[in-house]
């Protein structure tokens, strides 16, 4: 009796958190399939899907959220990288950098676009400084509705200012994982900061880096509250989208039908990765 | 002592060269918080000046007292730190012992729940509020801060748990098997041994979770109409408010933020680098 006790103790001390994230995960999953595939007389339709695409803004916010995509991932990627290296480079105050780089972390995707905010504005700081040095005659309308490429940069500045921390934060661990005895055999052969980069650090930080592109790809996706305190509607993207569905056009139905899209674009992306940038198990720290 | 005379000129220049890049970087993260505080604590006619300055000489807590007193504002501040505390205590007691039990515990099925785990924290949770809303207006949750504490519950827990592995992790199992010798039950020598040391890195995991739940913006907005957080009264409000509001809602939501990410700087490793 005893043996049969222990041996189910560490089934129990799971059973809670296994069964709340499927209540809360698994279920609303069926949930959202159920709102967007079937019509309020209990048929299967793609009538929420058809409506969804007919509307003028979709197409728009499915180019500017890939847009976006490709912009800043591959950019935080590098800039991440570069702060990852000069912390693993041990810089006298090597902690403090940490910190300082990692704050970002702690912003809320809103936050930052009020942050930004206050830079791009037509009266903020970016034109206060352009025209006291005399750069500027009058201030220029970065975040007006005529300028979408001005909104679309003002946006790409603030998501890297502020979803780089997390990259690097990802990147940092997994530099420290690679024993020094590699960077240093490197070189011993001659090698060179950026060869030793390229030939060494690279290929061993694969699975961080593979780690870091799906969890800044699979958050692009949602990104929704940065693009609407810079620009409000005026640059569309997907998350955006699936909240005015849902909260100021009431349509519950659409919304999910969004919902269904992001987890599938989110699902396909995660699997694109693990094929692309393949990573051995034993390459995977545990 | 002096140090071996590997010190050449080149690798001096390359030094400085590295302490320049991270200067830029972090001077790239931290003048945009600096701006935002300074137009938070300027004067509420000072937003329209031009050019502004960018010196904080005519600093006024106006702004943030016009801010704090608006309608709605003080009770979604209320709402979102009753949220995040609540949002701690079902994490940790549900995310604590799943931690606890992969620490200690050889078991099958280990893998595959470690898998699902790393899943679900990548998973795109906010979104799936767009679902649970319906079914919360069925079961009575919908605007119910309850509602909201159990999608951030959702979102916490993953991270809950892996920083509850290490911790049980760092204190040593043969501390429990003694206990045990001397007479101690198996929860007693968890509550009297285990726990106590276990504290600290309990008290981190509690703080990422408060950062977690006080920025989350989608679920929150999507949850609730009158029961507001405070992102969620923020975003609601922003064509509808000064520009003035907006900065200093920024600077609120960010200031707690900073000092908890500082307090948990040394965690945040274990939280995002575990594989």
């Amino acid at each position: 009796m005893r043996f049969k006790l222990e041996s189910a103790l560490p089934f129990g001390l799971l059973f809670p958190s296994v069964a709340f994230l499927a209540l809360l995960i698994l279920a609303p999953i069926g949930q959202a399939f159920l709102l967007a595939f079937q019509t309020e007389t209990g048929e299967f339709a793609l009538a929420a899907f058809q409506r969804m695409a007919s509307d003028t803004a979709f197409n728009e916010a499915v180019r500017n959220t890939f847009l976006l995509l490709l912009t800043i991932v591959p950019l935080q990627i590098v800039l991440a990288l570069a702060m990852a290296l000069l912390i693993h480079a041990r810089l006298r105050g090597q902690t403090l950098f940490l910190y300082v780089f990692a704050i970002p972390m702690a912003i809320s995707d809103l936050a930052a676009g009020l942050v930004w905010l206050s830079i791009f504005t037509e009266r903020g700081y970016l034109n206060s400084i352009l025209q006291s040095l005399g750069w500027i005659q009058q201030p220029l309308l970065l975040l007006s509705y005529q300028n979408p490429q001005g909104i679309f940069a003002a946006v790409v500045v603030a998501e890297s200012w502020r979803a780089t921390a997390i990259v690097m934060v990802i990147l940092v661990a997994g530099l420290q994982m690679i024993p020094r005895d590699f960077f240093e055999a490197a070189e011993l052969f001659g090698a060179g900061t950026l060869k030793r980069t390229w030939y060494v650090v690279l290929p061993l930080l694969r699975p961080s880096l593979q780690t870091a592109l799906i969890i800044r790809t699979l958050f692009a996706f949602q990104t929704f509250a940065v693009v609407f305190a810079l620009a409000g509607r005026t640059l569309p993207v997907l998350a955006g989208e699936a909240y005015t569905w849902y909260y100021s056009n009431r349509n519950p139905a659409v919304a999910a039908a969004m919902a269904f899209l992001i987890l599938l674009l989110s699902l396909l992306a995660t699997v694109v990765y693990l094929r692309v940038l393949q990573v051995r198990e034993e390459e995977r720290a545990r | 002592m002096k140090l071996p005379t590997r010190f050449s000129p080149r690798t001096a220049w390359s030094r400085g060269l590295l302490y320049g890049t991270a200067m830029l970087f972090a001077l790239w993260v931290l003048t945009p918080l600096y701006l935002i505080v300074l137009a938070a604590f300027s004067r509420r006619q000072a937003i329209y000046e031009y050019p502004k300055s960018l010196l904080p000489f005519n600093l006024s807590a106006d702004t943030m007292t016009f801010f704090v007193t608006s309608t709605g504002v003080w009770s979604s501040v209320n709402h979102s730190v009753i949220v995040a505390c609540a949002t701690i205590v079902l994490g940790l007691l549900l995310g604590a012992p799943a931690g606890y039990a992969l620490a200690r515990f050889q078991f099958r099925g280990r893998d595959l729940f470690q898998i699902a785990l790393l899943v679900t924290k990548m998973f795109p949770v906010a979104i799936l509020s767009i679902p649970l809303a319906v079914s919360f207006i069925q079961w009575g949750l919908y605007d119910t801060l309850f509602g909201v504490v159990l999608i951030h519950t959702a979102m916490a827990l993953p991270f809950v748990v892996l920083v509850t592995r290490s911790v049980f992790f760092g204190v040593p199992q043969e501390l429990e098997e003694a206990a045990m010798t001397l007479g101690c039950t198996r929860l007693q020598a968890f509550w009297r041994v285990a726990l106590p040391l276990a504290l600290p890195g309990l008290a981190a995991a509690a703080i990422f979770t408060f950062m977690i739940s006080w920025n989350e913006v989608f679920a929150a907005t999507i949850l609730t109409v009158q029961n507001r957080t405070l992102p969620a009264q923020v975003l609601t409000q922003l064509n509808d408010s000064p520009i003035y509001y907006r900065y200093a809602g920024g600077f609120f939501m960010i200031a707690p933020a900073l000092v908890f990410i500082f307090i948990i700087r040394r965690y945040l490793l274990n939280l995002w680098g575990a594989q």
